[in-house]
């Protein structure tokens, strides 16, 4: 049994590759508190960057900086009722939310955080993913007829035309992706040179194909990579009903959407839902563009020196946000009330920096390295879906649809070709 | 290789576990008392009129109809993509004629409106 549990270790490939059943629920178990947890942050992070955008302090009261605020809420939704409308189809009302967060949990199946760390790696990964993806549309659609009211439907009916206008042009985003993998040469426009001509579908393949051919496909036959991964980007937010395509979500219009007959544990398990998604579909344009787990410039900047400095980074990170807890130590006022807080802050600065220190040991300093580098790719994103938020105003729902089909569309086609061609003719 | 897909299964079982507990334990601690005018459909304090299972506009079924063969034409570039370069250009003009005859389509819905959002 134990020899079974070590036997993996040294394996050096994923659970899934290797069979081993053991350190799959391992990772399945880490990835479900992970994501938790990272939604959590999230919306804490989220609360609190919106505030300070709009030049306000955003949550203060529960924990130093608002910190524990998150929990609090949690145990809120926990304890609060749960409410059926009397006319509202039992079943599918209760089995809709479990639906979205199955279908945003399950692709985290063909996540790869690092080259042996992703709970399994598919041969069919991608396809996995998109397929998967898409069954939460099955669930807002069930939400907002289950709910029987009007806001919820016209929600759902929205938010489900939106969905699957926005899958297309996502599709072809990440068929120009797959069609540069099958690509051999090196640098953003080398092509073929001794060439097997196979391409890869599975997640730790693309990464590995843009490790191989010494270039991000973000600049891959620049500018189409980049357009394709503009695509992306722009589908991922429609995608996951963020602003400014939030349309189904539209308070002063539609009060909460397809959610909007939900509360307590059944609300917080759309809104877990919702942020796991938006995760996801983060980690998925990083593995298809951004070079998933590997650091920056891994063929330019090579040697031990810069092995080194790259490695720091982890630790680096970690001590600076220890740092900014300590500066917010400081800046606490000084009143007896505020006393419990500001002890609590310098305990969470002192954790931080501890976890920073660790980091810095060189075994674990190796093995993190590359999950470091995805997660902090992600955590670029998660900021843009705050900025954006912030930044942009709400499409109308005819100029929504017009970006869908008539924009996005056309210029996905006319990459996927293009790429092609290039990589054929060149 | 097919021990690639075990976790799936596992991932089901947990999920499996995992949700109903979660919902158990949530059911064991919050309150339970309901009654008519909160289980009404919330639509601003006003009373519901009628139910919400009407007939609705056909603008959101026809998305639905193109969402399918746009979707499926992406399905079906999957396996090219893969082996694109070793297709060549013969794989590259079968796409092309492929594509041509989904661009034609997609040429003729957006001049028959279908694309439009009245």
């Amino acid at each position: 049994m134990l020899d079974y549990i070590t036997s993996y270790l040294s394996s050096n490939t994923t659970p899934g590759q290797a069979g081993n059943v053991f350190w799959a629920l391992v990772y399945i178990m880490i990835v479900f508190g992970g994501i938790s947890v990272a939604v959590m942050a999230m919306n804490w992070l989220e609360r609190k960057a919106l505030a300070h955008f709009q030049i306000r302090l955003g949550p203060m009261r529960v924990g130093p900086h608002g910190l524990l605020q998150p929990i609090a809420d949690a145990i809120k939704l926990m304890t609060k009722e749960d409410i059926i409308p009397a006319e509202a189809d039992k079943f599918v009302f209760w089995i809709a939310p479990l639906i979205i967060l199955c279908a945003s949990f399950a692709i985290y199946i063909v996540v790869p955080f690092g080259p042996t760390h992703a709970i399994t790696d598919l041969n069919i990964g991608i396809l996995f993913m998109l397929g998967v993806s898409s069954l939460s549309v099955l669930g807002v659609v069930m939400a907002g007829w289950a709910s029987n009211s009007h806001y919820p439907l016209i929600g759902a009916l929205r938010s489900s035309a939106q969905m699957v206008s926005y899958e297309v042009a996502m599709g072809l985003a990440v068929v120009s992706a797959i069609v540069m993998t099958s690509l051999h040469g090196l640098g953003p426009y080398g092509v073929g040179v001794g060439t097997s001509g196979t391409g890869t579908l599975s997640m730790i393949g693309i990464v590995q194909a843009q490790q191989e051919q010494h270039v991000w496909f973000l600049f891959k036959f620049f500018p189409l990579g980049f357009i394709a991964f503009g695509i992306f980007a722009i589908a991922m937010v429609a995608e996951t009903n963020r602003a400014p395509f939030d349309l189904p979500e539209a308070e002063s219009e539609l009060t909460a959407g397809f959610h909007t007959e939900y509360s307590g544990l059944r609300w917080s398990l759309f809104m877990l839902g919702e942020y796991a998604a938006m995760i996801a579909v983060s980690s998925i344009a990083v593995t298809l563009w951004l070079g998933g787990w590997y650091r920056p410039f891994p063929n330019t900047l090579t040697g031990d020196t810069w092995d080194l400095v790259f490695s720091l980074f982890p630790g680096l990170t970690f001590l600076a946000l220890a740092a900014i807890a300590f500066v917010g130590v400081r800046r606490m006022p000084k009143h007896p009330y505020f006393r419990v807080q500001t002890i609590g802050l310098a305990g969470f600065g002192a954790v931080l920096g501890l976890i920073g220190l660790i980091l810095f040991v060189p075994p674990v300093r190796d093995r993190i390295q590359d999950i470091y580098w995805f997660i902090a790719k992600v955590a670029g994103f998660m900021y843009l879906y705050i900025w954006y938020r912030a930044t942009f105003p709400r499409y109308r729902f005819d100029q929504l649809m017009k970006v869908g089909w008539k924009v996005l569309l056309p210029i996905g086609i006319g990459v996927l070709i293009l790429t092609a061609i290039l990589g054929v003719v060149l | 290789m097919p021990q690639n897909y075990v976790p799936i299964f596992i991932f089901v079982a947990v999920v499996g576990v995992l949700i109903p507990i979660t919902l158990l334990a949530a059911k064991l601690i919050r309150p339970e008392n309901p009654n008519r005018t909160k289980l009404m459909p919330y639509e601003c304090g006003i009373d519901p009129i009628d139910s919400a299972r009407g007939r609705y506009t056909v603008r959101y079924y026809i998305i639905a109809i193109l969402f399918v063969v746009f979707d499926v034409e992406t399905i079906f570039l999957f396996p090219w993509a893969v082996k694109f370069k070793a297709l060549g250009i013969f794989g590259l003009f079968e796409m092309l004629i492929f594509l041509g005859i989904l661009i034609v389509g997609y040429i003729w819905i957006w001049g028959k409106g279908a694309l439009e959002w009245v």
